[in-house]
């Protein structure tokens, strides 16, 4: 048996307390270039967007340099988030309690851990935060291509070029917000960020907030 | 002759210091200046098509003047030589054939293209390197190629399509006619001005130019060129560089000369509300992070939950 949402790798320990293995040290240096990649792309796409933060170019040797670096960053984000899809999106299928789970977001921010359902690996917040990444990663690498100048200047008019920095500027102010959202998610819920550094989270972070991805790891344990 | 009036100075034989710099710019890309002590006398080359006879002197002098040379060029069929602007060639003329429907006359339009020099420049808006990009107050528009990054807003910026990025340098950049101001800022006209042999390019205050172009407009009309009339749009605070077209209710005919030339709705959301609410979001987003996290507290796993963890192992493997 295989859930959808059990990965290779997935395992419980018992002991006190108990461990369950989240992530595959491959898993997680994947995560990591791409959270590298992400920051970095933040950082020196901001630069360049509001004059303000233009100070940031310091940081990657200079404007021409940032300039420079973005789109290739951006490259290695897109092959490194592909990666990551690959490993995670069958996990990230909707499934029925996703709904119950979304409509109830209020529990979710109050604590009441009680009035959720029983979720698999990832919540539907966490599922929306998947497919929001995926979604605007490719509308950023696209957009992100067709205002690379100094490769792909001659294949697009300046009105649509103009068209895809607007269209880039909005994704990225998006996924920034997405990752904040990510980010406190996994500050907020103690006990969440072992399952990306050693790779390994306790039965009783499981237990709490995803129940269900806990019961299918012990019923296959054989 | 009235057109000889614009006759432009010799040349200085001595050193002569620049009469503005730094202190008279009134705009400065990404960043801002310090409202300028005082206001220069606002300046404008006038280009009257109807004189224009496509020599070319005045591509010859921008590269003398500028030090730069292009290459051999190609036929490709068209007058134009280079066929378009390119980061050496600051100006163009562009040639088209027109029969008039009115007159079936053939009329050959030769418009002289390059950098208008917006009193509202949307390459200025676009640049986000600070002071890569500057208006002075006499109105020209110039780029610094030391602060220039060559990422090409600019050229998304432009209105007009003019401004051009490098791409044998180390790094590229972005280039555009000058309006020479360091020829003016000496006292001199700009170079294609100076090279002009029928005087269809004169140089001057911006008043002068317009009350020129305002008896150049009536001679044309008292020849038959009913709409005639100067080329200073409005929808970008009006150009330094202006035109005298014989047919002024259509632009256009000049080689897609815009009739109502704006800075794209898209650059404007992009560098205004854009940037204000792009940032905001982002700052709120936080803001609402760290007050969650103020008013809830860490969400901790409870022993209870190990206990439960625990207990289903066993259940399990009882």
């Amino acid at each position: 048996m295989t859930a959808y949402d059990v990965d290779p790798g997935d395992r419980v320990h018992p002991g006190d307390p108990v461990i369950v293995d989240r992530y595959t040290r491959a898993a997680r240096a994947n995560h990591w270039i791409t959270a590298a990649s992400l920051v970095l792309l933040a950082l020196s796409g901001l630069a360049l967007f509001a004059p303000s933060l233009y100070f940031l170019t310091a940081l990657f040797g200079g404007g021409e340099t940032t300039r420079e670096i973005h789109p290739w960053i951006g490259v290695v984000l897109f092959l490194s988030f592909l990666g990551l899809f690959l490993r995670f999106w069958k996990a990230n299928l909707w499934k029925a309690e996703d709904g119950t789970w979304l409509a109830r977001l209020r529990d979710v921010l109050t604590a009441h851990e009680e009035r959720l359902p029983d979720v698999g690996k990832y919540n539907a917040g966490q599922k929306v935060v998947f497919w929001s990444m995926s979604i605007l990663i490719i509308v950023l690498i696209a957009s992100g291509v067709l205002s690379w100048d100094q490769y792909f200047y001659q294949y697009t008019s300046v009105e649509q070029k103009r068209i895809a920095i607007l269209v880039h500027d909005v994704a990225a102010i998006i996924i920034i917000c997405v990752w904040i959202i990510h980010v406190y998610a996994a500050i907020w819920l103690r006990g969440t960020i072992g399952a990306m550094t050693r790779g390994q989270v306790t039965g009783g972070w499981a237990w709490r907030h995803h129940r269900k991805w806990l019961r299918e790891l012990v019923s296959g344990r054989s | 002759m009235a057109n000889f009036e614009f006759v432009l100075p010799p040349a200085p034989t001595k050193n002569v210091p620049p009469s503005y710099g730094e202190q008279d710019l009134i705009r400065r890309s990404s960043s801002t200046v310090p409202p300028p002590g005082r206001q220069l006398t606002e300046v404008a080359k006038l280009i009257d098509v109807s004189k224009c006879i496509g020599c070319k002197a005045c591509q010859a002098a921008c590269l003398e003047w500028n030090d730069v040379r292009i290459p051999v060029g190609e036929n490709v069929g068209v007058y134009d030589n280079p066929p378009d602007l390119t980061p050496n060639m600051f100006t163009v003329m562009r040639f088209t054939e027109w029969v008039n429907p009115q007159t079936q006359n053939l009329e050959w339009l030769i418009r002289k293209d390059g950098c208008m020099h917006c009193a509202d420049p949307g390459c200025l808006k676009a640049c986000p390197a600070p002071g890569a990009i500057v208006q002075y107050s006499n109105g020209i528009v110039d780029f610094d190629h030391e602060k220039c990054i060559g990422c090409g807003y600019c050229v998304k910026g432009c209105p007009f399509n003019i401004p051009r990025i490098s791409r044998t340098e180390a790094q590229p950049k972005a280039y555009k006619c000058t309006l020479c101001s360091d020829r003016v800022a000496v006292g001199q006209g700009p170079a294609c001005a100076k090279a002009c042999p029928t005087h269809a390019i004169v140089f001057g205050t911006k008043d002068e130019m317009k009350k020129h172009a305002a008896e150049r407009v009536q001679d044309l009309k008292s020849r038959g060129f009913a709409n005639a009339g100067l080329y200073d749009p409005t929808g970008v605070g009006g150009t330094h560089v202006m035109y005298v077209l014989h047919h002024a209710d259509q632009p256009e005919l000049y080689a897609g000369l815009p009739k109502d030339p704006k800075i794209s709705p898209l650059v404007e959301l992009w560098k205004g509300a854009g940037k204000v609410v792009g940032l905001a979001a982002i700052v709120a987003f936080a803001a609402i992070g760290v007050v969650h996290h103020m008013v809830m507290g860490a969400n901790r796993v409870s022993r209870e939950d190990e206990e439960r963890a625990k207990n289903l192992i066993k259940g399990q493997s009882a």
